[in-house]
């Protein structure tokens, strides 16, 4: 069977998904199945055909599986949306709608994505440019202490941060294919460890730095965290050198030892971690309420969960149980109605992507492609480390959105851009040479 | 650059199992203590957001009903509010309290959810509970709620029959719609019917009259010495007025309420036998009643020293609890069980307030059948007790109760409160009608009258109630 026959197949349990979820959501709500989940599904296979014919007509190599996983994420998170608000997964499908214009878009314009590689200092200052923005008077926004958003008023409200995260990836993947070699073989062996040459190494640590101080000061841990584990993913690979990793994870050690004590946004989001159930904390603004009731959450869900729509999400006074259910939360709500094992499904397809990511990377035959899908998928695998390891507490709670299911316009543009790239990478890759 | 690839995958591998733990530790190993943990306030919601059942008299009126409110939870009404508050009780889910059938019947009004239906649960809509139908007639309730006319006090009538509670009304009372805080002087949510202690003064005298003939030890003919006053356990002991009243039969000490005959009976028959029939009559135990245990009292002597007496204790003054005194405590639904018993033939049906429990596709979920509580006397002895109490209703001291073509049986009581004295009374009335096909017991008790009698104080409530559920409601 084809690439493209494969992918076709794959498209049918998604729209199924998209139907029998609306169905529940539904016979939840009104007690009554309506035929508008059919039409739901039949609107959503529709458009994940229609994709998928403008990928078999550019794309005919690309790999079959990473769009179907990703039209069974997106139509999870309508689901999951719609439950939450109806309103919103409207906005929501409009986006995916949009998103996969510039999917079209991406593919169209960077046929050849290598050029991409000329561009890489304009790249890499228009993301750095991007990250700023939040910080700028009058477009910028902070919520809970960290400035994530812009808002152009009664235009739109974008996360710049999903956008910069791609163009970062783009500029390592092509300073490190130039770079590789040297810094391998220039790097000189102090007390046992291999440490790179500076002046190769340089640009990144300025690049990092430029980009850890931008989110030291927009306080967004999250993509911080999301950023820097891509940049030593990317690096390790480049190199093959486990040295420069364990410097890199003892630098960010102290530098997150540094944060976590001496700004106060960072200091109570750890506090707030190890101690959610603190009657004091939890009752204090900005305090574990959120962590608290994502576990309350999640124990309500137990093995199988109580089913779609039934997840207590306000209080009877109209407050917030569970804060943010559509963005940060959106984990902690799946894991409420669908338990333990629907939790781990979606995980589980998160992580098959991630796997086709890889397996992309190591079918790409010169160093930038491999690097660049190294890059972006492992990017995109932190990501949804780092919002449900916060939302389960493995770490502290930061906020990013869970890729394709979480509410947010960036996210699934940036997101559908992703994987627009990572398509171009695998066709490339798998076409004869 | 292939081997580190596949490495970095194993980390990510690694990380994506950590979250695989970290949501199993919630979700499954410290599921339960998340759930018990007293900020979790999930529990709670999803008591709010069932949707109660609704409680109805047994003509179809509405007593409790579920209304929507904010986020999808519920709240409760009372349409009915003072009138059936006390047998009906409240629920406030959101504070955890309840009282009265709303306590007694939660499974019933939630919906007992078993572990299938919650697995089907997931594609049905939020639970609704089972409707409950409770055997209260409105009309008899009314009727005691105007009889009553705002004096403290109590009616409790029963289907002898089948022990269906057909009227619960006690004064002062509440509205359930807006439960009283514990320091209101006006309202109360204390159940006289079922909480109060009543002195019984000579309702008693039937089962002491139960006892005597059942036991063959006397005949309604049987003569005894009615002079005034003897020594009971020492003390004196005084009829009303002090008559002397020679030698009578014991249905002519019933009938004009001869408390020393009653005495000498009490004594005769002896503790162990008195005790026995207490006992089958439902004394020293609670009522057996459909309703939350922390609202029935159970019925037995008390001490001075306010502790009970252990069932036959030698220290108890048997001659005076034989005319309810000594110390002897009732609730007015143990007095209506006592009338119930000889009006059924001697059979005491279990006393109950829930009728059946409909699901909300109509379909019956749980029927409650008539069952005996106890075989207190041989129905001839019953036959016999009838005849004296309808004596009384006839020609005696509840001349007041009488309903013209149905005839009554009766006792009625005047229990003396206050200080020795004082004029203060606490008059009761017991009965039953119609006497030879008993469709109604009764028993009404008022907290404090100046100087009334149960003749003439409770004796006409009965009337007012036997007349709504016997000639008026039919």
């Amino acid at each position: 069977m084809s690439a493209r026959n494969r992918e076709l197949l794959g498209l049918i349990p998604a729209s199924l998904l998209v139907t029998a979820g609306f169905a529940g959501v539904f016979i939840q709500r009104s007690n009554a199945l309506s035929n508008v989940s059919l039409t739901y599904g039949a609107l959503f296979l529709g458009l994940c055909i229609a994709a998928h014919v403008f990928v078999r007509i550019t794309l005919p190599r690309a790999d079959p599986y990473m769009f179907p996983l990703v039209a069974v994420l997106a139509s999870f998170g309508l689901v999951m949306i719609y439950r939450i608000d109806p309103t919103l997964a409207r906005q929501q499908a409009q986006w995916f709608v949009l998103g996969l214009v510039l999917f079209a878009a991406t593919i169209l314009l960077f046929r050849d994505y290598r050029k991409l590689e000329r561009y890489r200092y304009v790249i890499v200052l228009v993301s750095l440019g991007l990250l700023v923005l939040p910080r700028l008077p009058g477009i910028g926004y902070a919520a809970n202490g960290a400035y994530l958003g812009v808002r152009i008023p009664g235009l739109f409200v974008f996360q710049p941060a999903e956008f910069a995260k791609i163009g970062l990836v783009i500029f390592l993947a092509s300073y490190l294919r130039d770079t590789r070699q040297v810094l391998v073989q220039g790097g000189r062996r102090f007390l046992g460890i291999t440490f790179p040459p500076l002046k190769q190494f340089g640009p990144v640590v300025v690049i990092w730095g430029l980009a850890m101080a931008t989110l030291v000061v927009l306080s967004d841990t999250g993509s911080s965290v999301m950023f820097y584990g891509g940049l030593l993913a990317m690096l390790y690979v480049a190199t093959n050198r486990l040295s420069f990793v364990v410097i890199g994870l003892i630098a960010a050690a102290v530098g997150f030892w540094y944060l976590g004590t001496h700004i106060p946004h960072i200091h109570a989001r750890v506090e707030t971690w190890l101690h959610p159930l603190n009657p004091r904390l939890y009752h204090a603004p900005l305090g574990s309420y959120q962590v608290a009731n994502s576990m309350f959450a999640q124990a309500a869900g137990g093995m199988f969960g109580q089913g779609f729509g039934q997840a207590a999400l306000t209080l009877p006074n109209g407050g917030a149980l569970l804060p943010a259910p559509q963005t940060d939360m959106v984990y902690a709500v799946i894991t409420d109605e669908l338990g333990l094992f629907g939790a781990v499904a979606v995980l589980m397809t998160y992580l098959l992507f991630v796997a086709r990511g890889f397996k992309t990377a190591m079918l790409a035959r010169d160093s930038f492609s491999t690097l660049l899908a190294v890059g972006l998928s492992a990017m995109f695998a932190l990501q949804v480390f780092v919002i449900v390891g916060g939302v389960t507490r493995v770490i502290p709670l930061t906020g990013v959105t869970l890729p394709f299911i979480s509410y947010g316009g960036s996210s699934i543009l940036a997101n559908l851009v992703l994987l627009a790239l990572l398509l171009l990478v695998s066709d490339r890759a798998r076409r004869p040479e | 650059m292939n081997a580190p690839i596949v490495r970095l995958f194993g980390v990510i591998v690694l990380l994506f199992a950590l979250l695989v733990v970290f949501t199993s530790r919630w979700t499954v190993f410290e599921a339960s203590s998340l759930n018990d943990n007293s900020l979790n306030v999930r529990t709670l919601l999803d008591e709010l957001r069932i949707k109660r059942g609704q409680i109805l008299a047994a003509d179809g009126t509405v007593l409790a009903k579920s209304v929507p409110a904010a986020g999808g939870t519920w709240s409760r009404t009372y349409p009915q509010g003072r009138l059936f508050a006390q047998p009906v009780g409240f629920s406030i889910a959101a504070k955890g309290e309840a009282a009265g059938l709303e306590q007694s019947a939660g499974p019933d009004l939630r919906g007992v959810q078993t572990g299938l239906s919650s697995i089907f649960g997931q594609l049905s809509p939020r639970p609704v509970g089972d409707d409950v139908h409770t055997t209260l007639d409105p009309n008899g309730q009314r009727a005691a709620q105007q009889a009553l006319a705002g004096r403290a006090g109590s009616v409790v009538a029963l289907d002898p029959s089948t022990g269906a509670v057909k009227v619960m009304y006690s004064n002062p009372g509440y509205d359930d719609n807006d439960p009283p805080s514990k320091n209101s002087v006006t309202d109360t949510t204390f159940n006289r019917a079922t909480q109060g202690a009543y002195a019984p003064g000579s309702t008693f005298k039937i089962v002491t009259a139960t006892a005597a003939i059942d036991s063959g030890k006397y005949t309604p003919d049987s003569l005894i010495n009615g002079n005034s006053p003897i020594l009971v356990s020492g003390v004196p002991l005084a009829n009303d007025g002090n008559q002397d009243w020679g030698l009578q039969t014991l249905t002519t000490a019933m009938t004009f309420s001869i408390n020393t005959i009653f005495a000498q009976v009490a004594e005769h028959v002896g503790r162990p036998t008195m005790t026995d029939y207490m006992k089958r009559f439902g004394f020293y135990s609670k009522p057996p009643l459909d309703f939350p245990p922390f609202e029935l009292n159970t019925s037995k002597p008390v001490a001075p020293n306010g502790r009970p007496y252990p069932p036959g204790s030698p220290n108890e003054d048997i001659g005076r609890i034989g005319i309810g005194e000594g110390g002897m405590q009732v609730t007015p639904l143990q007095m209506a069980m006592v009338a119930a018993a000889v009006a059924n033939g001697g059979t005491l049906m279990t006393p109950h307030l829930i009728d059946r429990v409909v699901d909300q596709d109509g379909r019956t979920v749980r029927t409650t059948h008539p069952s005996v509580y106890s075989h207190v006397m041989k129905p001839s002895t019953a036959a016999e007790v009838t005849k004296m109490m309808e004596k009384v209703v006839e020609e005696g001291t509840g001349t007041a109760v009488q309903l013209g073509g149905i005839s009554v049986a009766g006792k009625t009581g005047t229990a003396e409160i206050g200080a020795s004295g004082s004029n203060l009374t606490q008059p009761a009335f017991v009965a039953f009608a119609p006497a030879d096909h008993p469709k109604i017991a009764i028993a009404v008790n008022v907290d404090i009258s100046n100087g009334g009698f149960g003749g003439t104080v409770a004796a006409p409530i009965a009337k007012a109630v036997l007349q709504a559920l016997l000639v008026n409601g039919g």
